[in-house]
């Protein structure tokens, strides 16, 4: 089989391997959902999100070690990643492949030509890198926005999986949301779809990924290269050159992507896969300039600081940046999280959304929490968010901890935010209608919303009386509407005090329960008030733990009358609402 | 030939031309004639399927309406329950398809008592089976929490599909529309209908607990789960709703289980302090009924709860449970 071939199965392999991880990513059971599945494998196979965690955070989460394999294979073999693992580097080899179907070889040639531009992945590693370890007080971890890994795991998950289960609901049973998505798409889309212009073309100019290997496998111990020096230079070894690493002339190590076109498309046998050198030369290091690379590190330096003038991090941090349970203080988080969307995948109940970027540019496509989408806000009993987080930017959490309880009772339960009544949206508040599902559906034992009874005249509800006759009062207005107070909350009031309750009324009679009677039967011309019974709820911010069950149900589907915010969460002490 | 015969459209070609022309406007007028539409829509609702609940509910037999059996192991409870009313034979006859509704509504443990006992749930499964002769049994719910999470968590899904039943989650379609007859509320309204619109009896079984907007929630308010859409906005009259939807839904049997009951922080509860031991279990072919007894097991009286009255009035049955002679048995 020729090596080519052993690639293709390879790129295969992976890309549905990469796949079914993106299915089984669901909370259960059954064979295919999260049940020990590695889903994190690429991520975790990812050296550049080892490398950025360890620059923000000076250590390696455990899962990372694996970018450590990568490494060492890439150092000896070459960037075996690009052309042989990558998910996202197999879509534009295969978009790439037909978009050049109906061309000619010399346009080919042309196509897959190197370019100068292919340095731009170079500056765009350093700027991430640097924005991530200098100055150490602002160091945030942005490699995610391009890092193709994460990428193509944000747009598979949050992105397309939904869009393809939208009508089948086979890998979750309600059809999945996610705000922003389209621009996920969007970049996602855009990346494929230049393939059509130049082959690779996020590989080879764009990929910071691809850039970092560039830089590790310059002292490959295999390379391609040329085994003799005599080369008619026919360039048909570019025809299908996925790195445009110009084999045909002094090879660039740092572009090749291991695809081994050059090996078929050679007719004379000439190229090779070896240890020793091209025998026409070849160029190991990145072409850059010392110029550009100090360009691109000062702004990475300098990116960050930029970005906090908004003072996001300080004062005027944005209330609706609502964290999974388990999150780091927010400097913290924002050094770990690779905007992966494996929680926001994982999350049973669609709650953890893709930020934007009201919460600060940094904080786009970070995990956030958004009660109106989804089945029913933070469920009390899961912390699957935290378990699948490659990087503990959500820490793996233990129910207990969640909920305060054994060794974690001193510290109380994990706090995302404080639910806040609006009391001008809140029906039994502002319209003096009875309703509560807040409370009903509050999942804290005991309830962190409690309700107050109160009695309410109704409008025109002073009423005259002309006759009592049993529990029916006949009064002297006639323009009430038929069985409007015989809902079982409205009750008759004499003299401020003395309840009954309404059972029915008609346009000018009101009947009151039986059991229920006033002290004594009021006389006619006295007044009688009909006022309606209200539970009205407050919110006890000791109690409340931020889940947004409450703001998920409150029936006021527009503005939510009762909404959390990320006031009280537990994560930073700065942001702490009791004293 | 030169070039001014090239540029020429010769008689062929003029004819092909004007064919193809006409098909196309031929084809333009026919498509906005077909289409035109000189109302304009009306706003509103769009048409959709309306559908109606089937009859559930079996043959009444005096006398045995409703049965309450005293003991702390449902399993054995719920048998004789059942057996007090004539056996399960009664209600399920081979070959029937069977809906069982739990009270799956949130994602807590079973040992918090917010949702029903999961071998209560197995255990009427099993009964449909062996004894009933039922062809297939499916237990569903459309809860208020993540729907499987719910079924996980609160274990009934594992003890339903052990037991051999198939547990049906909630899809978008399986919703349609439906009115109830003289109702004020159920107008026009989705409800989780197509499980139950392919079977043949339905049980509902239900914990009691303290509910405190509605004041309990039992068999009765175990239909609150068959409402679809933004189903919440009926908490503004919930002893209306609740009245409605006992009469929108006419099962077969119900089960209503006191064996623990959740006395506070209802309907979620969340902690074992929630929950008081009344050792009590109720089987009824009438909703009406078992609730009406069942509200005893909360302290609470029939006046104490305004949809009780209201089932009545509507027509649901009676709330004077002792008038229908409830068979009254204790196991051990």
């Amino acid at each position: 089989m020729k090596i080519t071939q052993t690639r293709r199965i390879s790129q295969i392999f992976f890309f549905l391997l990469f796949v079914w991880f993106c299915i089984v990513a669901s909370v259960g059971e059954k064979f295919w959902q999260l049940r020990g599945w590695p889903v994190n494998l690429f991520l975790q196979l990812d050296p550049l999100v080892a490398i950025g965690t360890m620059l923000t955070t000076h250590t390696l989460y455990k899962g990372l070690l694996w970018a450590l394999a990568t490494v060492v294979l890439t150092i000896v073999i070459g960037r075996f990643f690009c052309g042989w693992v990558c998910p996202f580097g197999s879509i534009h080899h295969f978009v790439g492949f037909l978009g050049s179907r109906r061309k000619t070889t010399p346009q080919k040639i042309q196509r897959n030509k190197y370019r100068k531009a292919q340095g731009i992945k170079y500056f765009i590693l350093v700027f991430f890198l640097f924005a991530a370890a200098f100055p150490s007080v602002a160091a945030s971890l942005q490699t995610g926005l391009l890092d193709p890994i994460p990428l193509v795991t944000r747009s598979f998950n949050l992105v397309l999986l939904p869009i393809v289960d939208s009508t089948a609901n086979i890998v979750s049973t309600s059809s999945r949301f996610y705000t922003g998505g389209w621009l996920i798409f969007a970049m996602f889309l855009t990346a494929v779809l230049l393939n059509l212009v130049i082959p690779r073309f996020y590989c080879r100019f764009i990929c910071p990924l691809g850039a970092l290997f560039g830089i590790i496998d310059r002292f490959a111990i295999w390379r391609i290269g040329k085994r003799q020096s005599e080369c008619i230079n026919c360039k048909l070894c570019e025809k299908s050159c996925e790195g445009g690493c110009e084999p045909a002339g002094n090879i660039r190590i740092s572009e090749c992507v291991l695809c081994f076109n050059c090996l078929d498309g050679c007719g004379h046998d000439i190229i090779a896969y070896q240890t020793r050198p091209s025998l026409t030369g070849e160029i190991t290091n990145p072409d850059i300039s010392r110029r550009g690379f100090m360009l691109s590190l000062a702004s990475g330096v300098f990116a960050i600081p930029a970005v906090r003038l908004s003072g996001k991090l300080g004062s005027n941090w944005y209330h609706g940046v609502i964290r999974p349970p388990g999150s780091l203080a927010e400097e913290e988080f924002l050094k770990r999280c690779l905007k992966c969307g494996q929680c926001m995948r994982v999350c049973p109940t669609n709650v953890i959304q893709p930020g934007g970027i009201d919460g600060g540019l940094e904080n786009l496509w970070t995990p956030v929490l958004n009660n109106r989408i989804g089945s029913s806000g933070c469920q009390l009993n899961c912390v699957a968010c935290g378990q699948v987080c490659p990087t503990s930017a959500i820490r793996p959490i233990t129910l207990d901890e969640k909920h305060g309880l054994g060794e974690f009772a001193e510290v109380g339960p994990i706090r995302l935010g404080t639910a806040f009544f609006d009391r001008n949206r809140c029906l039994p508040w502002a319209m003096d209608k009875p309703c509560i599902v807040c409370e009903e559906n509050c999942p804290v034992s005991p309830k962190a919303i409690y309700t107050q009874e109160c009695f309410n005249t109704v409008r025109d509800g002073i009423l005259t009386i002309k006759k009592v006759s049993g529990n029916t009062i006949e009064t002297v207005e006639s323009n009430l509407s038929l069985d409007k107070f015989a809902t079982g909350d409205y009750y008759c009031a004499v003299r401020g005090n003395k309840f009954a309750k309404i059972t029915a009324n008609t346009e000018n009679t009101i009947v009151i329960s039986s059991d229920n009677q006033f002290g004594e039967i009021p006389a006619a011309g006295s007044k009688i008030e009909v006022q309606v019974r209200l539970q009205r709820p407050y919110v006890d911010i000791e109690k409340c733990i931020g889940c947004g069950v409450c703001e998920h149900e409150c029936p006021v589907s527009g503005r939510k009358a009762v909404r959390v915010s990320a006031e009280g969460e537990t994560r930073s002490a700065d942001r702490k609402l009791l004293l | 030939m030169n070039e001014q015969d090239d540029k020429k459209l010769n008689r062929r070609q003029l004819l092909a031309r004007a064919g193809k022309a006409g098909i196309s406007i031929a084809v333009a007028g026919a498509i906005s004639k077909l289409l035109y539409d000189a109302v304009g829509p009306r706003g509103g609702v769009e048409d959709t399927e309306r559908v109606t609940l089937p009859d559930f509910s079996v043959q009444p037999r005096p006398g045995q309406v409703i049965s309450i059996v005293n003991g702390s192991d449902r399993i054995k409870t719920v048998d004789k329950a059942i057996e007090l009313l004539g056996g399960i034979e009664r209600f399920v006859k081979p070959g029937e398809t069977v809906a069982i509704k739990p009270n799956v509504a949130f994602a807590s443990p079973a040992m918090l008592g917010a949702t029903v006992n999961p071998e209560l749930v197995a255990e009427v499964v099993r009964l449909c089976y062996s004894r009933g002769g039922a062809k297939k049994v499916i237990v569903t719910d459309n809860p208020i929490n993540d729907p499987e999470s719910c079924f996980a968590l609160s274990g009934i899904g594992k003890a339903a599909s052990a037991a051999g039943a198939e547990v049906v989650l909630p899809k978008a379609q399986f919703f349609k529309h439906t009115s109830l007859a003289g109702g004020k509320l159920i107008k026009d309204w989705p409800i989780f209908f197509e499980p139950f619109s392919k079977v043949d009896k339905l049980i509902g079984i239900t914990p009691v607990k303290d509910h405190h907007r509605a004041g309990a929630s039992m068999t009765m308010k175990n239909w609150y789960g068959l409402l679809g859409g933004r189903r919440n906005i009926f908490h503004q009259d919930i002893n209306s709703i609740i009245a409605e939807l006992a009469m929108l839904v006419k099962p077969t049997l119900v089960i209503l289980d006191g064996t623990e009951v959740m006395m506070t922080n209802g309907p979620t509860g969340g902690s074992i302090s929630d929950l008081r031991r009344a050792n009590a279990l109720i089987a009824s072919t009438n909703c009406l009924a078992a609730d009406s007894y069942g509200c005893s097991l909360l302290d609470m009286k029939v006046s104490d709860l305004p949809y009780l009255e209201k089932a009545e009035k509507a027509g649901a049955g009676t709330t004077d449970y002792e008038s229908l002679k409830p068979i009254i048995a204790t196991v051990s």
